[in-house]
């Protein structure tokens, strides 16, 4: 039992990398250490900044050390459209994540199980949604929604973010569903199933985890989204338009505060369906 | 009671044509096997009895009723699939219980079959596993299990023992043959592999393009090809097939040997014989021999007729070596004749 | 079994959701900025061009992109050959590369701010080295080259994440045997790098190379985080003429330059990295 660890520890130690050997493999490792002090430092500042009273947010020089100062957050939170704006993003990601999961999982599906007359020019018309600027769609559905009320709502808004998210949802799904074998499927009808019956005694359990997945991910593309945001709400603003709207008037330590209040859902998310970002990309691809 | 009627079948595919309209019949609690090489046509035929493709024409009777139009859960039919399509989301128990769920079945009833059928197939130590959890055989077992305990009248299995390594296949083989003989079921079974075949099958249907190419017992089959592509693709290795051209009525000369063979006003057909039916002697073809394969049981001589290769089986107690010259002699009573256009059976 | 109807119903909902949301107004920005009183008319855009910001935003943008994808495309590559000759630690740093990739662009533009400004954290490591006497005014608009630089570090810092996710997928499905039968004929390291994978990753590196390509071109929140409207870029100017000066006509005629260049960029990579059907793995 005692010989075991080292015995691991020598067989997971990093290959030497080919022939360069010790340098390379030093060469290896620095590597990495700076490509993560690369992303992780700047968040570390953001957080250091989030957690230090407006004073020291403005203050010069700085420490690099958070002194773990409520101010800003509070100041944040309490500021007037913070709280109305934290929920409008919710909302409308949450409705972006259920449009897009209801729209796209079902072509997904079809796309995967069926050959059909027309099915080339369906994944054209997705495919061809990532080579356009989709953003741009707030201008004239601006005008539309006024025309149907849909104007500065939540609705309206998620509507056009499920237009940026539907795309990934439809090739997402379509992978998850094309990675399970059709005579699961078969097997079941053999089995005394329907059509419905199989896809939800056995399709349904297989990809619930994946469609979770991409649902989170339809969820970030929304949070994250500023500029059909700021297009499209006025009253209504979500966090990213109500940042935009104010950073030329706002104090540094609000930024920095609704900087960290975007990022941490997204770090929680990403975080959450780590698993999946491969697999969902990897086939996405093609 | 289900006998299984095909009446005039066809499948295509696009401008592809898989099956060309098939009728076939097959008795109630007879085994019948599907053999072909990939792309005959053999499982489409075995997934349109089953449900999952439609044919483009014809119809498909089970036990006097016509399923044609009916999906594959009111055909009466349970599938072994090639990949098992084990759920990896169930456990063993739950496989084999899923159909009998699926029919309503009350707890202790569905407890009796799947115990029941899980003996039988000897995995009833596995009934808590999940399928990532079994080995390829283990799985296969849970697949036949899953359709045993429908109690169907009709089982389908498409290549079941083609993922198995060769011991096990061989071993599965054996069990399928008893269980499926116990359970009084028809069967129609899919596969490449003749032995499997040859093995199992009260009757096989060998397909070729799309067609049925000769329909009979497996005896009759080895030993009464109709067609030549049933020479050339049962045996192992396969017949030898050598030119024959007509000397005199009934008389053909085939590489070197004069012999007796059907009448026929043909000017040319081609002799076969299958490689264990030759005898070195003093008299026969002239045969040079290139390569000596030593089997154990016997010893596989390749030499050259006429020219062409030709397989013989010798007793592996007579020594031969490559550059030899052998005579080989055709037992009469296994020669076969072709005709060369037609390419199917002359009766001698 | 197969019912012949089943798929298109499936697809309905989403057909007719891409009809009503994404092809339709496309159309209007199209309508919006050709039509004028008299129908069909070039003055939206004669307006959009002879205003000053249009030159320059426009070579703002192509320039920012022709630094930023490149280089994200070096970086993506590294970070993609590292994480898949990780043996130890790989989901852990697979998880730290990948998380830019849910960080808004918004997010990105301040936390670089909280770097670059001039109480930031740059002046105050520059500052205690020594290095200069006074904090610098990085992001003032005297000092655009600092602001593109400082724009331009937090694109690559955001947006390489996604084109790593890719490459690494990419990576991951190109079988092993090519880079052993690469090694058996003595290919170095390099060699089975540029002889093996690169060949190979096409497909991936299209996609990535596209999709950040187009994201390049509609660069806008970082902008406004880190220098205002002191660097005007495309995407900016949109939002300008849609609401500080409400010609919505100008703001589309905006959308379609941007839509342009990203077709033309999208034709582009499909005719560079072009992969034969008979070639695919």
């Amino acid at each position: 039992m005692s010989s075991a660890p080292v015995a691991a520890n020598i067989e997971d130690r990093p290959r030497p990398v080919g022939d360069a050997g010790r340098a390379g493999q030093f060469v290896f490792v620095a590597a990495i250490i700076l490509l993560c002090a690369w992303i992780l430092v700047p968040l570390y500042l953001l957080f250091v900044n989030t957690l230090s009273s407006p004073a020291e947010v403005t203050g010069f020089p700085k420490s690099g050390l958070p002194s773990f100062s409520m101010g800003s957050v509070q100041f944040f939170l309490s500021f007037s459209g913070v709280g109305q704006a934290l929920w409008n993003s919710l909302l409308v990601a949450v409705l972006t994540m259920v449009f897009s999961i209801l729209l796209g999982a079902p072509a997904g599906y079809a796309l995967s199980r069926f050959e059909f007359p027309g099915k080339e020019i369906f994944r054209l018309l997705v495919v061809m949604t990532r080579a356009f600027p989709l953003p741009l769609l707030a201008l004239p559905l601006a005008v539309m929604f006024i025309r149907t009320g849909l104007d500065d709502t939540a609705l309206g808004l998620a509507l056009v973010h499920t237009v940026l998210a539907l795309p990934f949802a439809v090739l997402i799904t379509f992978s998850l569903f094309a990675g399970i074998p059709v005579e699961l499927e078969e097997a079941a009808w053999t089995l005394g199933c329907n059509r419905l019956q199989a896809f939800i005694k056995v399709i349904l359990p297989l990809v619930l985890p994946g469609i979770v997945a991409s649902a989170v991910f339809a969820f970030t593309i929304s949070w994250n989204e500023v500029f059909a945001a700021s297009v499209l709400t006025i009253e209504n603003r979500t966090l990213t338009a109500f940042l935009v709207q104010n950073l030329n008037v706002s104090p540094l330590h609000l930024k920095f505060a609704g900087g960290t209040a975007l990022v941490l859902p997204a770090l929680i998310f990403i975080f959450a369906v780590r698993k999946y970002l491969f697999a969902m990309w990897g086939i996405a691809n093609r | 009671m289900a006998e299984i009627v095909i009446k005039n079948v066809a499948k295509s595919f696009g401008a592809f044509q898989a099956l060309h309209a098939l009728d076939m019949a097959i008795a109630d609690q007879e085994f019948m096997v599907l053999l072909g090489a990939s792309g005959c046509g053999k499982t489409t035929l075995l997934r349109i009895i089953a449900g999952l493709e439609t044919p483009t024409q014809g119809e498909v009777w089970i036990g006097g009723r016509r399923v044609d139009h009916l999906p594959p859960r009111q055909r009466g039919i349970s599938m072994v699939f090639q990949n098992y399509a084990v759920f990896p989301h169930l456990t063993v128990f739950e496989n084999i219980a899923f159909g009998l769920r699926m029919q309503k079945m009350g707890q202790p009833e569905v407890e009796r079959r799947v115990r029941r059928t899980a003996e039988l197939m000897h995995i009833e130590q596995l009934l808590e596993r999940y399928s990532g959890q079994l080995s390829g055989g283990q799985r296969q077992r849970v697949a036949v299990a899953r359709a045993l305990a429908m109690e169907p009248d009709v089982i389908l299995m498409d290549e079941p023992l083609s993922n198995l390594d060769a011991l096990l296949r061989l071993e599965m083989r054996a069990e399928l043959k008893g269980v499926l003989a116990e359970s009084k079921t028809t069967t129609i079974y899919v596969t490449h592999d003749q032995v499997e075949a040859m093995s199992l099958a009260d009757r096989i249907s060998v397909m070729n393009g799309g067609k049925i190419v000769q329909n009979d017992s497996p005896v009759e089959i080895y030993r009464n090809p109709a067609a030549r592509f049933v020479g050339s693709f049962i045996g192992n290795p396969p017949m030898n097939f050598i030119p024959a051209k007509r000397t005199d009525n009934g008389r053909w000369a085939v590489a070197g040997l004069e012999l007796d063979g059907p009448r026929t006003e043909r000017e040319l057909i081609e002799f076969a014989i299958r490689p264990e039916d030759v005898f070195p002697g003093e008299e026969g073809f002239v045969a040079d021999v290139r390569v000596v394969e030593p089997l154990g049981a016997h010893t596989l001589v390749t030499c050259d007729v006429a020219g062409k290769p030709f397989r013989a089986v010798l007793e592996s107690d007579r020594r031969v070596s490559p550059g030899e010259t052998l005579k080989l002699m055709p037992a009469a009573s296994r020669i076969r004749w072709f005709d060369l256009d037609t390419q199917t059976a002359i009766p001698a | 079994m197969t019912n012949k109807a089943l798929p298109y119903l499936l697809l309905t909902p989403a057909i007719l959701f891409l009809l009503v949301f994404f092809l339709y107004p496309f159309v209007q920005i199209a309508v919006l900025a050709f039509a004028g009183p008299e129908g069909f008319t070039l003055s939206h855009f004669q307006r959009m061009t002879s205003h000053w910001k249009f030159g320059t935003a426009l070579a703002n943008t192509l320039i920012l992109t022709a630094i930023i994808v490149p280089v994200q495309l070096a970086l993506a590559l590294s970070m993609a050959s590292i994480v898949t000759r990780l043996k130890t630690g790989r989901s852990t740093i697979l998880y730290i590369f990948a998380i830019p990739l849910g960080l808004s662009d918004l997010a990105a533009g301040i936390i670089w701010l909280a770097i670059f400004e001039q109480s930031g954290f740059l002046n105050s490591l520059l500052v205690g080295l020594g290095l200069v006497e006074r904090p610098v005014l990085f992001l003032g608009y005297q000092n655009i080259g600092w602001i593109f630089a400082a724009v331009i570090i937090a694109e690559i810092w955001r947006a390489t994440a996604i084109m790593m996710v890719i490459l690494v997928s990419g990576m991951g499905i190109i079988p092993k045997e090519y880079y052993e039968a690469a090694e058996v004929f003595g290919a170095s390291r390099w060699q089975r790098f540029r002889k093996v994978t690169l060949p190979m990753l096409r497909p991936s590196l299209q996609t990535a190379l596209i999709l950040r390509t187009i994201a390049a071109f509609e660069v806008f929140a970082v902008v406004v985080a880190l220098g205002g409207t002191t660097l005007p870029v495309l995407m900016g100017e949109t939002y300008q003429w849609q609401f500080s000066l409400r010609d919505r006509s100008v703001a589309a005629s905006y959308a379609l330059v941007i839509l342009a260049i990203s077709i033309a960029a999208t034709l582009v990579f499909l005719r560079l990295l072009r992969v034969p059907k008979e070639a695919k793995i």
